[in-house]
């Protein structure tokens, strides 16, 4: 069972703010969740290594080159900038 | 019907344009019900439709798909033109590129209507979970069309497109095909690129035609295969019209049937009635009836609820209100002070993401969390070669793996909404083959009367790795025997 306290920090991990009231709702469904993978402890994976996708294939490289973008499209990843100053993606200070 | 229609075009019976304006007419007249599409392409559709009958009248060749009306589920790009995954999250987002299936589909010249309604970011068995609407059941409209691609399902089979594209990451594609009474083909993985595609778990997800025959779905397929630079997880497959193998005789044909898929008491007696029927068809069409037993599929769907979450977590981590997509801005709207970063996160992330995505983003989150590594994510990934193991060795035994696509015939409107996890038993006959990755189809095999409707029932078949073309080619026997 996941805890009121446990759900806000996984919430804080993936950035999303909730109210007290929703942490309660998470921590009723996302355990209801985790009980029905538990189940996966059944599983004899003795001797099975993990494995990230079906096909084998890895370390698939190409050539380190750059591709010019038409203007038009240039221009439609600024425009869907939520903030810019002039051509620019206005950023909030880090620090 | 894509090849008919193709030889009206070429034969001149009818034009390109003539037939665009009538699936317009026919989205005006359906679609304040049906509600499958989240966007239309009026202009840019016609303008298209109009450039394929200048070809046909200059005598130039022209492709199967060239000038015929089909439909994208909205979590695919077209430059130019809206793409919102059904998410508020991407409202007002513009997509800057194609995706690769689109600009293949481009070169084919075919033509968009529109882009589909969909479970926020695939997310969803239902439409329910769209940010924007609740697509309908053409068969019967106080039930859902099944999803995620359900709008691109309901628009097949509402005769509001020719044909569709859909994604699939445990059953996107086949159970709202099952549920509409369409044909649903998630191909292998790594035949078909995803770049352009709004990701949800990159391990499993895959784009995949639905249509109104088994045959359009292989003509689709051949024009959307293929190795991409630009999605390294797609393969180098023989060039194939897979439309040119269909037919071929399937006496000896070994289709197994795996017990467990029939032991559960959540598969509706009704559906496993018309599964059986179908089973003794194939034996009459000659196939070779194999009993089989798949027990670590049993873990697939628990698998999946791990896996998924997890690349879901990491993939929606770009939707931060800082580079597209909605975002709460520098102020609070409300007091006019300003926003930390830290407060633009948290707050767009808040209010822009639906409720079963910031569920699915917190399991993620959590099973990749210190300390659960192991226990979760890790463990999956074990089972999942485990499975994959169990395939390999069942598919020495059998060619074909014969199931049902959904327990059930379409449930109601709201009928599952209030429990996640009995949502998320809609996918467990479709989730297996994203798991094992192997090729699988949905297509219809009868109807159940309920409330004066008849409901479609979907059969699935599962094939072997890159071997669509015997996947297909079962299936297409099977529906010309009907």
């Amino acid at each position: 069972m996941l805890s009121k306290d446990q759900v806000k920090k996984i919430a804080n991990l993936a950035r999303i703010e909730i109210t007290d009231q929703e942490s309660e709702k998470y921590s009723k469904e996302l355990s209801d969740i985790l009980g029905f993978v538990e189940k996966l402890n059944e599983a004899d994976t003795d001797g099975f290594e993990p494995i990230a996708h079906i096909t084998g294939a890895k370390n698939i490289t190409r050539e380190d080159k750059v591709l010019e973008y038409s203007d038009e499209a240039k221009e439609n990843i600024i425009k869907n900038f939520p903030e810019k100053k002039d051509r620019f993606d206005k950023v909030k200070a880090v620090f | 019907m894509i090849r008919n229609l193709h030889e009206k075009l070429i034969k001149q019976e009818i034009t390109s344009e003539k037939l665009t304006e009538e699936y317009f007419a026919r989205i005006d007249e359906k679609d304040p019900e049906i509600q499958a599409y989240l966007s239309l392409n009026k202009e840019f559709a016609l303008d298209k439709a109009r450039a394929v009958d200048k070809k046909i009248k200059s005598g130039e060749e022209i492709d199967l798909l060239a000038g015929i009306p089909c439909a994208v589920k909205d979590n695919m790009c077209i430059e130019g033109l809206p793409v919102t995954a059904g998410s508020k999250v991407l409202e007002n987002y513009t997509a800057s590129y194609d995706a690769t299936v689109v600009s293949k589909l481009k070169e084919s010249d075919a033509v968009f209507l529109g882009k589909t309604n969909m479970d926020e970011f695939a997310m969803g068995s239902s439409t329910e979970n769209s940010a924007f609407q609740t697509t309908k059941n053409p068969h019967d409209t106080v039930r859902v069309p099944g999803g995620s691609s359900g709008g691109s399902a309901a628009s097949v089979a509402a005769e509001e497109s020719v044909w569709a594209l859909g994604s699939d990451t445990g059953g996107s594609i086949r159970q709202p095909a099952s549920l509409c009474g369409v044909v649903g083909l998630k191909p292998t993985y790594g035949m078909v690129s995803r770049h352009g595609l709004i990701a949800m778990a990159s391990s499993l997800d895959q784009i995949g035609p639905i249509t109104s025959s088994v045959e359009d779905a292989a003509i689709v397929l051949s024009r959307i295969a293929g190795k991409d630079r630009f999605d390294s997880t797609t393969m180098e497959t023989a060039e194939k019209k897979y439309e040119d193998f269909l037919g071929a005789n399937i006496a000896g044909l070994k289709v197994g049937i795996p017990k467990e898929y029939f032991e559960g008491d959540g598969l509706d007696p009704r559906v496993r009635e018309l599964i059986e029927k179908s089973v003794q068809k194939y034996k009459s069409l000659g196939a070779e009836i194999v009993d089989i037993s798949l027990p670590n599929a049993d873990f697939a769907l628990a698998t999946y609820y791990i896996i998924m979450p997890s690349e879901v977590s990491s993939n929606l981590a770009r939707f931060d209100g800082i580079r597209f997509g909605q975002s709460v801005g520098a102020k609070s709207e409300r007091t006019g002070a300003d926003y930390t970063l830290w407060d633009i996160y948290f707050k767009t992330r808040a209010k822009y993401l639906g409720k079963e995505v910031k569920r699915r983003i917190m399991l993620g989150t959590y099973a990749l969390s210190a300390g659960y590594y192991d226990q979760y994510y890790l463990k999956a990934q074990k089972v999942r070669a485990l499975i994959k193991k169990e395939f390999e060795e069942t598919y020495k035994k059998v060619d074909i793996i014969l199931g049902p696509t959904s327990p059930t015939p379409a449930f109601r409107v709201g009928e599952k909404t209030e429990n996640p996890l009995e949502m998320y038993l809609a996918d467990i006959y479709t989730v297996t083959a994203n798991i094992a990755g192997v090729p699988a189809i949905s297509f219809p095999c009868g109807t159940i009367e309920t409330d004066g409707k008849n409901l479609p029932v979907g059969l699935q078949l599962m094939g072997k790795w890159f071997d669509e073309e015997t996947l297909l080619n079962a299936a297409y026997i099977f529906e010309q025997s009907t």
